[in-house]
């Protein structure tokens, strides 16, 4: 009997808020096509709109590095190891625009879909991780900019560029792990929202986006490595211009992504039953 | 064998103060928590329901406004955890709580099939698949490609029920969808889920209209308060449920949840023509419905509309009372509709009541508000009960003539 068939198939069980803390993965990659076309949604959404919308992604990083340049170069000098001061700028300037955006965005990723978690079920986590995913392509808009600007100062590639892509995928990873924080944080505290830029300027000044990690005394480096940024930029900027690799700063960076996102998922998992309740 | 097992299940809201909303409240109560209790307001919105759905089953879900029945359905859609109990499902489950969620008012008809069907839990390939065929049942072939916020009502909703329509679980959960959309639409629906229902597949529906459920479902539940006070073939229940505790039912008064509306319907009472509260009227007497209403903001161009429904929950007729009159400084105001004798043919009869500002805005809406029921005190039609002559007597007028 066809019947018996389905019926061992697949067995759902719905048990009481709070009693699994586990995260079912069968259930998200159940669901992966789902994350897809929510992403696809989120980036059809940012575009198609305006096409000031694509003007806005190249204009921001430009006029940033614009402004920091000229600040910067006339208030303060910065020893940045024969690398353009403009350039060393953007290289950060790129990554931390992709961090900022997909947080903020993220962060209101769940009160902006309401209907879809009061209406259907499906695994949470696919809402900020579709919302991250789709700032991925703010960065893949952005990076041209850096390539040209390369070119134009003449700066040379060597074969660290490979290691280019795993600090973005670093950043990729911190990032998604802040915003699913945030975006379940901000499900029962409305008031997230208001905190966030604060914490992201903050943020910005304690990251090495427009100062090298080089001015900092030698044991002062590794606590600075804790903020992900850190590894992260000094990563993406070693890989870019051929400079030296700091392992030890990379290495605690990394460590810290790893217990960042722990604790985002530990909360999150810790939240997610209550968010049909309380949206 | 048994589809879906219901065991114990319970679901407790906590009203009130107790649910942080800002951080800065959230420290506030940190703060306070040693110091003062908490007052918690607690309300159980289901309470140890336990029920099972066989394989290939279409089981109504019956219920007054606020007795739990969407509680139930977020919860065997996993939308929402129970407080306590479980509940076992085998098979792919999908529901509909609305028609239509995730669709973007940005994206065009065929974005949006592809983006609800993944939110429905279809597969790509899947939707692929059944593509031409969603089109053609939702009528849109020419604005495929226009985004939906061009669309009209009619064909945003068409498009939303197509690809719902489509869906191929298992297990389906379907809520009050049928409420929206003009008749035909309605018609469309209702067939769609026969058929679904004829395939072999198990159904969980919910719905206000009656004569849907009792068309579609052969067993029911019935919920009262959170509880569940009936499970057995659906005619019985709805009998049970419009019959069930009537005498109370003659009158309404609001409770505090309905305070904050601008306006609000304060008392409704069924009266004779002597005054006196009743629920079982001869056909020769008059039915007067008494309702006293509140004004907290006095809408510009309200009304107060009275409709009438048969034990099926089938529409006999609505009259819409106009407050033009009323003085702009009246607290409270009276509106007594009369329904003369030889209207209604014997049967049992609901009435809604709603305050509302033509093509604007619903300020109050009652469904099933009271009820009564009129008997055949001696007409010629008595003698032979229970033939179907119509819900009202037929203000037609006929002459024989001499051929």
């Amino acid at each position: 009997m066809p019947s018996d068939n389905k019926q061992s198939s697949i067995v759902t069980r719905i048990v009481p808020t709070g009693s699994t803390l586990g995260i079912d993965w069968k259930d998200y990659w159940s669901h992966r096509e789902l994350l897809y076309f929510l992403t696809l949604r989120d980036v059809r959404i940012r575009y198609k709109q305006t096409l000031i919308g694509i003007a806005w992604v190249v204009l921001q990083p430009v006029l940033t590095t614009a402004i920091l340049t000229v600040i910067f170069s006339t208030f303060a000098r910065f020893e940045t190891l024969n690398v353009p001061y403009p350039l060393f700028v953007l290289s950060g300037i790129v990554i931390w625009l992709f961090v900022h955006t997909a947080i903020t965005i993220t962060s209101g990723s769940f009160t902006n879909n309401t209907n879809l978690v009061t209406k259907v079920y499906f695994p949470r986590l696919i809402v900020p991780l579709a919302s991250t995913l789709a700032c991925i392509l703010d960065l893949l808009i952005s990076l041209p900019i850096l390539i040209v600007m390369m070119v134009y100062f003449g700066t040379g590639v060597s074969w660290q560029i490979v290691m280019a892509p795993l600090f973005l995928l670093l950043a990729f990873v911190q990032t998604a792990a802040f915003g699913i924080f945030f975006s379940a944080l901000n499900v029962r505290f409305r008031d997230v929202k208001f905190a966030l830029p604060f914490f992201l300027q903050i943020w910005m000044l304690a990251s090495p986006i427009f100062y090298p990690v080089s001015l900092l005394p030698e044991k002062w480096k590794i606590v600075f490595a804790v903020n992900p940024l850190t590894g992260i930029i000094e990563g993406f900027r070693a890989s870019l211009f051929g400079t030296a690799f700091d392992w030890p700063v990379i290495g605690v960076s990394s460590l810290s992504i790893l217990v960042i996102l722990a604790i985002a998922l530990f909360v999150f998992r810790r939240m997610e039953d209550d968010f049909a309740d309380l949206i | 064998m048994k589809t879906i097992e219901v065991d114990n299940l319970s679901k407790q809201y906590v009203l009130g103060e107790t649910r942080a909303n800002s951080l800065r409240d959230a420290f506030r109560n940190f703060i306070r928590k040693p110091l003062g209790n908490s007052k918690k307001n607690e309300l159980w919105a289901l309470k140890d329901i336990s029920f099972d759905v066989k394989d290939g089953e279409t089981l109504g879900i019956i219920g007054r406004n606020g007795a739990g029945k969407s509680t139930l359905l977020k919860i065997l859609s996993r939308i929402t955890k129970p407080t306590s109990g479980s509940a076992r499902i085998h098979g792919r489950v999908a529901s509909l709580l609305e028609v239509g969620t995730g669709f973007h008012n940005e994206l065009t008809g065929r974005e949006n099939i592809f983006l609800n069907g993944a939110i429905l839990g279809m597969r790509r390939s899947e939707i692929e698949t059944k593509f031409d065929e969603i089109v053609a049942f939702s009528e849109v072939e020419q604005f495929l490609d226009t985004p939906v916020k061009h669309y009209s009502t009619g064909m945003y909703m068409r498009l939303a029920f197509a690809v719902a329509a489509h869906l191929e679980p298992e297990i389906l959960i379907v809520d009050e969808v049928l409420a929206v959309g003009d008749a035909e639409f309605q018609k469309k629906c209702l067939g769609k889920m026969n058929e679904v229902s004829k395939t072999g597949r198990t159904i969980i529906f919910v719905s206000h209209q009656m004569g849907s459920i009792a068309q579609l479902c052969r067993r029911s539940i019935l919920l009262e308060k959170g509880r569940l006070i009936m499970a057995d073939h659906t005619n019985l229940v709805i009998e049970h449920y419009l019959n069930h505790g009537k005498a109370k039912l003659a009158s309404y008064t609001a409770d505090a949840s309905a305070t904050h509306r601008e306006m609000y319907v304060q008392n409704g009472t069924i009266v004779n023509n002597a005054g006196v509260e009743q629920t079982s009227f001869r056909h020769d007497e008059s039915i007067l419905i008494n309702v006293k209403c509140v004004i907290n903001r006095m809408m510009q161009g309200a009304e107060l509309r009275m409709v009438v429904k048969d034990g099926r929950g089938i529409t006999i007729f609505t009259t819409d009372a106009e407050l033009s009159s009323l003085n702009a400084k009246s607290k409270t105001f009276e509106v007594d509709y009369k329904i003369p004798p030889n209207t209604l043919r014997p049967n049992t009869f609901s009435i809604e009541l709603s305050l509302f500002v033509p093509h604007q805005h619903i300020i109050e809406s009652l469904a099933d508000l009271l009820f009564f029921s009129v008997f055949d005190s001696g007409t010629k039609y008595a003698q032979s009960e229970g033939v179907d002559y119509g819900v009202i007597f037929s203000p037609c007028e006929w002459a024989v003539k001499q051929g």
